[in-house]
């Protein structure tokens, strides 16, 4: 997977990520999945995600402390926050972005 | 060509901590893994650290370590006190990982290692690195929440090791008190080539260290526990088995400094072999120590007297009124003096402490005063140990030892001392107390000295201005006379020799 730019509009009022993945591990595509997924319906038009596969950087993961594959950073909006995992568990996800979580039925 | 798999024995990395190779028969497994498991404060990240530092200082072989828990910079910062050389060793032979689990992070779903594996193997392969320590690694497996993820991702790191041919060191916390191989990360010493575990235990309200190789496969190891300490070099740990004496050459007798004890030893003490002095509280044990290491440094002969009791320059004094002034041998350096408060650590630290000091001050004479100090702390058992193996560390080195032992309980004649040492005394002198017609006299009496001939006399020992002494034995209807009768004996035997003329 090479770095991607998905949507448009005012990125510096957008959501930006860091997705760290390794190579295509199972996980590691399911994450990038699951981000791509959250970002569309949440917000279409402003966000940038960008992918560093930690098999082709391995010493950039080392430089930014990145332990565990898959790591997701949102660098923008602040404050910074990290997850770790493949994003399966959406609610926490959508928590830590403070976003409004899924209905219950 | 033959198709079986080659027998390989294994090789092993030296630890470069004496004691540590002793029981591991030579150090690390290569290229295998190594788990060091303990409680909090039990030393592995001293241990690991100590490991890797040496690795690099002393062979050139670089390393990588991971730090989980603390801070990176500042166990390299705690390393830097035992002096390892670690900012030296930085820039090139050492690199430290922070990977401290951030406390913010937010879990969603299934991750693994694979991305810190792919990050180090990287720097490995760029630095050369031979061994890598992952410490505190139960602080990211708790991350995963999950006993069969756990299990996965240690394999993982596991197999990644061995693939790569690198040694690792991976440290974890157990509960104190509990087996190491129950709970939550039991299955660990399974996975591990070799398991040690570190265990600090509070006894008689002092702190004492233990280690002990749970497995080493391949390879035999010492299965007992055995005491270690964190000195000021790091980690030192005692012998396993004790030291064993190797037998000494029975040839030449020093003074024990006071003369008529001489006769008593027909000519002293072997050089060499240890000598006991026990009695009671207020007996003499040190001023007759005090004679001993005086005669010693008259023969220009360094000397270490170490003192549990008393301060140096007590000692001094008390036996400057005996006429026994040690003050220039200490100053020109033959003789050190060295006051050691026993509460203030572990028997084993004890031993270690006098260990250095014995290297540093290299003496042919060691006065230990009273050894049964050491019985004080850190229990019984651990304290018997120690005083063995200072003795037998004393024999093989040559140096003659005279230790003192204070003599417990109301009956004089039981003849036993708190540490048992009087079966590997060499020679044993006891002092008594003599109540008898209104006075307290001292008395002493050769309980045994090997490989010797000895009297068999009990003789009364007078300490005055001039010195210490013995006075003549005096019998009266077959009992030892002393203090006013033996002086009323010997006044009327001048008298007696006086009228004859």
């Amino acid at each position: 997977m090479n770095e991607q730019v998905r949507g448009t509009g005012h990125l510096n009022e957008g959501y930006v990520f860091k997705l760290y993945i390794a190579g295509g591990a199972p996980n590691s595509v399911r994450a990038f999945a699951n981000l791509y997924a959250i970002c569309r319906k949440h917000f279409p038009d402003s966000h940038r995600i960008e992918v560093i596969d930690v098999m082709k950087e391995p010493l950039r993961a080392l430089e930014e402390t990145v332990l565990v594959t898959p790591t997701v950073v949102k660098l923008f909006p602040l404050p910074a926050i990290r997850i770790i995992g493949d994003l399966s568990e959406e609610d926490a996800v959508l928590s830590a972005l403070g976003l409004p979580q899924k209905e219950k039925p | 060509m033959s198709d079986k798999p080659q027998l390989t024995t294994i090789r092993k990395i030296c630890s470069g901590i004496e004691g540590f190779d002793d029981i591991t028969c030579g150090g690390l497994p290569l290229g295998r893994t190594t788990l060091l498991m303990g409680g909090a404060g039990s030393g592995k990240t001293v241990l690991s650290l100590q490991i890797l530092a040496f690795s690099a200082a002393k062979h050139g072989t670089p390393g990588i370590f991971v730090a989980f828990e603390e801070n990176a910079r500042r166990v390299a910062a705690n390393g830097e006190i035992f002096g390892w050389g670690i900012p030296e060793l930085e820039k090139t032979e050492l690199y430290f990982v922070d990977a401290c689990v951030r406390a913010d992070v937010v879990k969603s779903g299934a991750f693994d290692l694979t991305g810190l594996l792919v990050a180090l193997e990287a720097k490995a392969s760029e630095m050369g690195a031979k061994i890598i320590v992952f410490d505190a690694i139960d602080v990211l497996l708790g991350l995963l929440d999950d006993p069969a993820a756990e299990c996965r991702e240690l394999y993982r790191l596991s197999e990644w090791l061995t693939l790569h041919q690198l040694t690792g060191i991976v440290t974890t916390k157990v509960e104190d008190g509990q087996p190491a191989v129950s709970g939550r990360y039991g299955f660990m010493p399974f996975m591990a080539d070799c398991a040690v575990l570190l265990t600090q235990r509070i006894v008689d309200r002092v702190a004492a260290r233990t280690i002990c190789v749970l497995k080493y496969r391949g390879s035999p190891h010492v299965l007992n526990e055995v005491p270690f300490v964190i000195g000021p070099h790091g980690i030192e740990v005692g012998s396993s088995n004790g030291i064993h004496p190797e037998p000494q050459p029975f040839d030449e007798k020093i003074s024990t400094g006071v003369e008529r004890l001489d006769e008593m030893l027909c000519g002293g003490i072997y050089r060499g072999t240890n000598a006991l002095i026990t009695g009671s509280s207020g007996g003499g044990k040190s001023s007759l120590a005090g004679a001993f290491i005086a005669a010693v440094c008259k023969r220009d002969e360094r000397a270490l007297y170490i003192s549990f009791d008393e301060n140096s320059r007590d000692i001094v004094r008390d036996l400057a009124t005996l006429s026994i002034d040690l003050a220039p041998f200490m100053e020109s350096g033959l003789l050190r003096m060295e006051a050691v408060r026993t509460e203030s650590a572990s028997s084993e630290e004890h031993f270690m402490c006098i260990k250095r000091m014995i290297n540093q001050q290299q003496p042919r004479c060691v006065v230990v005063d009273p050894l049964s100090a050491l019985a004080r702390v850190g229990g019984g058992l651990a304290a018997r140990a120690v005083a063995e193996r200072l003795i037998y560390l004393c024999r093989n080195k040559g140096i003659t030892v005279l230790f003192t032992s204070l003599l417990e309980g109301s009956d004089p004649h039981l003849e036993t001392t708190t540490l048992h040492v009087s079966t590997i005394a060499d020679s044993w002198i006891q002092i008594y107390y003599t109540l008898l017609n209104g006075e307290r006299n001292r008395a002493v009496s050769i309980v045994k000295s090997r490989g010797s001939k000895h009297s068999n006399q009990l003789r009364e020992l007078i300490f005055s201005e001039s010195g210490i002494t013995l006075a003549d034995p005096y019998t009266a209807g077959g009992e030892v006379l002393m203090g006013t009768l033996r002086q009323e004996k010997e006044v009327a035997a001048t008298l007696k020799r006086a009228g004859g003329v």
